[in-house]
């Protein structure tokens, strides 16, 4: 109790000012918190099968619309009979990270390559089907967190090599092909990602021959991809600038031809060193999913969205509970990969100065 | 043949035939693009052309800060959807930055409770796609704020319902403008001799009054207007008038939902750099100033923050590219800003994709590329000078 005492007067009463800002700051918290607690447990409803469940409780929140809806919220309308291929899909994804976030697994860049090269492949035949007595189903029918997983994921597998060679060309000594990466990482930076999705929507069908169409996902996946490899290469960049000079003249010095010595030398450095920047594109690109609901994709925003039309579901509440649900599933994902990212940097900075 | 090989033999030789062959690949693909289009375009009997932003739109809007009717030109459409998107990012940027230094020298507190909150902030609003963010204050806004008859009010000033936000504003009478446009005036010049007044301060190391004497001149010029020609000023106040109210300054609630979200959204990335800015600074330089006998907030504002400035502006620059950037979200709740309005309704209306794509990305890439450049020049000028 008395520590307690001491602690609280040097860390919150030290001064008259932070007296007063500790004062206000409980005051914060004890509104904030309560706010929270009464939406959300006290005058929110939990069980029912539509609107009139929430209509008792109009000032809480309306979960019973989440819990119905979850099926469609996670696979959008993936045939019920064929679901278990997506779950293959989401337990793979989660072992490979898992076995890539542990310490003392020692075989990292192996699997790493797997999930870049073989993963993606297999995700593909898996859910979209159509050979090995797998049904084919539609890109219309999925949707919900699949899509927002599937656009995230194509994102980071292209964004990471072409990003790289992005990189790379901009610090070529050939002239053409650094005016080149320049233009194209230039451009793609310097356009909001939902101009790039409508030129992907309504541009990129009357860019191709007549006959040769791409589906709509298809067509937002390629946007996503060129967007997020601008990003990726500019964090690359910073890498690559991050290595010593010294490095890339003992790499010529031992008669390494270019590719050899960024392969072997210097990309496995610049790569460690961005890797905070790498996943915080990763981050940016996951939150920028979202933005295909605005195009007419049924990620998960956009599907959640699209059920608050559901005429057993039309309530007030209803948009309220499934922002606030969308909001925690997409903060858990960016907050794991911030938190990840944070881990990683420590322990990079630490061997650093052991150095 | 024979000279191709002889040219393959030598770096530099292969140098020139892998570049060479970029730009024809290059080319080939943008002439394969450009035909391609053609044909798709004349086989839809799509018009071309930059022709079409001399006709009528045939549809309004509802938050213009120029006169616009359905009988305006897409010119005229896309000017205004160009003021919307800046009147917007402006006074995003200006609440971002003012929330984004709060949190970050909050989170940088003595106080144990106060750094925490601001840590509480920042990972929450960081980690929150903004869209979440803008659709969830939209919803908030219109599905919870009371109908215009049981506004929440301010002493019969302040209004907010779900249609909208209403302030106190005034009209201009005959001479309001030339007052406005006067201080205006002022104000500029104020700039211009505290600069004086501290090129003085630093010279002679006197406390110059010339910031006083400027103050009261203007207040004596302010007052002698008034007392001869009267307050050319009249108050505006929002008053309920059939279903909605009228008068003062109003905003819809989708331009009150993007600001609010624009604006915390990215006040939790400029309290990152703000923290990282101060962090850069050398603890040394707060200690000397401690030393020198200059209370906290003094050696704060004129040794730490000065400094740490240059660290902050170039990333803090690049924010408010993103916030102006983002404010192109607002197509999801249909704020008429250049995107929502260009590239959504008139893109509609006309069929011209390819024009009206072209517009919308040429605008954003202009001001991209101004910044980068306006950056440049001012990391150039900045940097330290290593020996």
């Amino acid at each position: 109790m008395r520590s307690i005492l001491k602690w609280s007067r040097e860390n919150l009463f030290a001064t008259r000012m932070n007296a007063v800002m500790s004062v206000l700051s409980i005051w914060l918290v004890y509104v904030a918190i309560e706010g929270v607690f009464s939406w959300a447990l006290i005058n929110a409803s939990f069980i029912g099968t539509d609107k009139a469940s929430c209509a008792a409780n109009p000032h809480g929140a309306c979960w019973p619309f989440v819990t119905a809806k979850l099926n469609q919220f996670v696979y959008g309308n993936y045939p019920m009979g064929e679901q278990w291929r997506v779950n293959i899909v989401f337990a793979l994804g989660a072992f490979g990270l898992g076995l890539l976030m542990t310490k003392r697994v020692s075989f990292k860049k192996e699997v790493a390559v797997l999930m870049l090269t073989v993963y993606p492949v297999l995700t593909f035949i898996l859910l979209s089907g159509g050979f090995l007595g797998l049904s084919y189903v539609e890109t219309n029918q999925w949707g919900g967190l699949l899509v927002t997983l599937v656009i995230a994921v194509t994102g980071i597998v292209v964004s990471l090599p072409l990003g790289i060679l992005l990189a790379l060309g901009r610090r070529s000594e050939l002239p053409i092909i650094r005016i080149m990466s320049i233009g194209f990482i230039e451009f793609w930076r310097g356009v909001p990602l939902i101009t790039v999705l409508f030129m992907a929507s309504v541009m990129l069908p009357l860019f191709l021959p007549e006959g040769m169409n791409f589906d709509a996902l298809l067509r937002c996946l390629i946007g996503v991809s060129m967007f997020a490899s601008a990003y990726m290469a500019e964090v690359i960049r910073g890498g690559l600038q991050a290595i010593p000079k010294g490095q890339y003249e003992a790499a010529k010095s031992l008669g390494l031809s270019y590719w050899k010595s960024m392969r072997l030398i210097i990309l496995p450095q610049a790569l460690v060193v961005s890797i905070p920047g790498i996943v915080n594109t990763f981050i940016g690109l996951f939150k920028d999913t979202t933005l295909v609901m605005i195009v007419g994709i049924f990620d998960l925003l956009g599907i959640i969205s699209f059920h608050f039309t559901d005429p057993n579901w039309t309530s007030p509440q209803v948009p309220i509970t499934g922002f606030v649900f969308a909001g925690l599933v997409f903060w858990v994902f960016c907050f794991a990969m911030s938190h990840y990212s944070k881990s990683v940097e420590r322990r990079f900075s630490v061997t650093g100065e052991n150095k | 043949m024979n000279t191709v090989f002889s040219l393959w033999s030598s770096q530099k030789g292969r140098n020139l035939i892998v570049q060479l062959l970029m730009v024809a690949g290059f080319l080939g693909l943008v002439w394969w693009l450009v035909d391609n289009t053609v044909a798709n375009l004349a086989r839809q009997n799509v018009a071309t052309g930059f022709g079409f932003l001399e006709n009528n739109t045939g549809f309004d809007i509802n938050q213009k800060l120029i006169a616009y009717d359905e009988s305006s030109s897409y010119q005229r459409l896309l000017l205004v959807g160009l003021l919307n998107t800046a009147i917007v990012s402006v006074l995003g940027i200006f609440f971002a930055t003012l929330i984004g230094f709060m949190v970050g020298l909050a989170r940088l507190s003595d106080n144990w409770l106060v750094s925490k909150l601001a840590f509480l902030y920042v990972e929450i609003f960081r980690n929150l796609p903004l869209l979440i963010q803008i659709l969830f204050w939209y919803v908030l806004l219109i599905e919870i704020l009371p109908h215009p008859r049981n506004s929440f009010a301010l002493g019969d000033m302040f209004f907010l319902n779900n249609r909208g936000l209403y302030l106190p504003w005034f009209t201009s009478l005959s001479g309001g403008n030339i007052v406005l446009w006067a201080i205006a005036l002022f104000g500029v010049g104020w700039f211009f001799v505290s600069r004086q007044a501290q090129k003085r301060r630093e010279l002679t190391g006197q406390k110059s009054s010339y910031t006083r004497h400027y103050f009261i001149l203007g207040v004596i010029a302010l007052a002698g207007y008034l007392s001869l020609w009267g307050v050319p000023f009249e108050p505006n106040l929002p008053a309920l008038k059939g279903f909605n109210f009228r008068g003062g300054l109003s905003f819809t609630p989708e331009f009150v939902a993007l600001l609010v979200a624009l604006s915390l959204y990215t006040a939790s990335f400029i309290a990152e750099i703000v923290r990282a800015g101060v962090l850069c600074v050398a603890k040394g330089q707060f200690e000397a100033a401690k030393a020198l006998g200059l209370p906290t907030n003094v050696a704060m504002n004129k040794v730490i923050i000065p400094q740490a400035m240059r660290v902050i502006i170039p990333p803090l620059t690049s924010q408010y590219l993103n916030l102006t950037k983002n404010s192109s979200l607002a197509a999801a709740i249909a704020y008429p800003e250049l995107v929502s309005v260009f590239a959504g309704t008139a893109l509609n209306q006309t069929g011209q994709a390819v024009e009206i794509i072209f517009i919308t990305m040429s605008i954003y890439l202009f001001l991209s590329l101004l910044t980068s450049f306006l950056m440049n020049i001012y990391n150039a000028r900045v940097a330290l000078v290593e020996k």
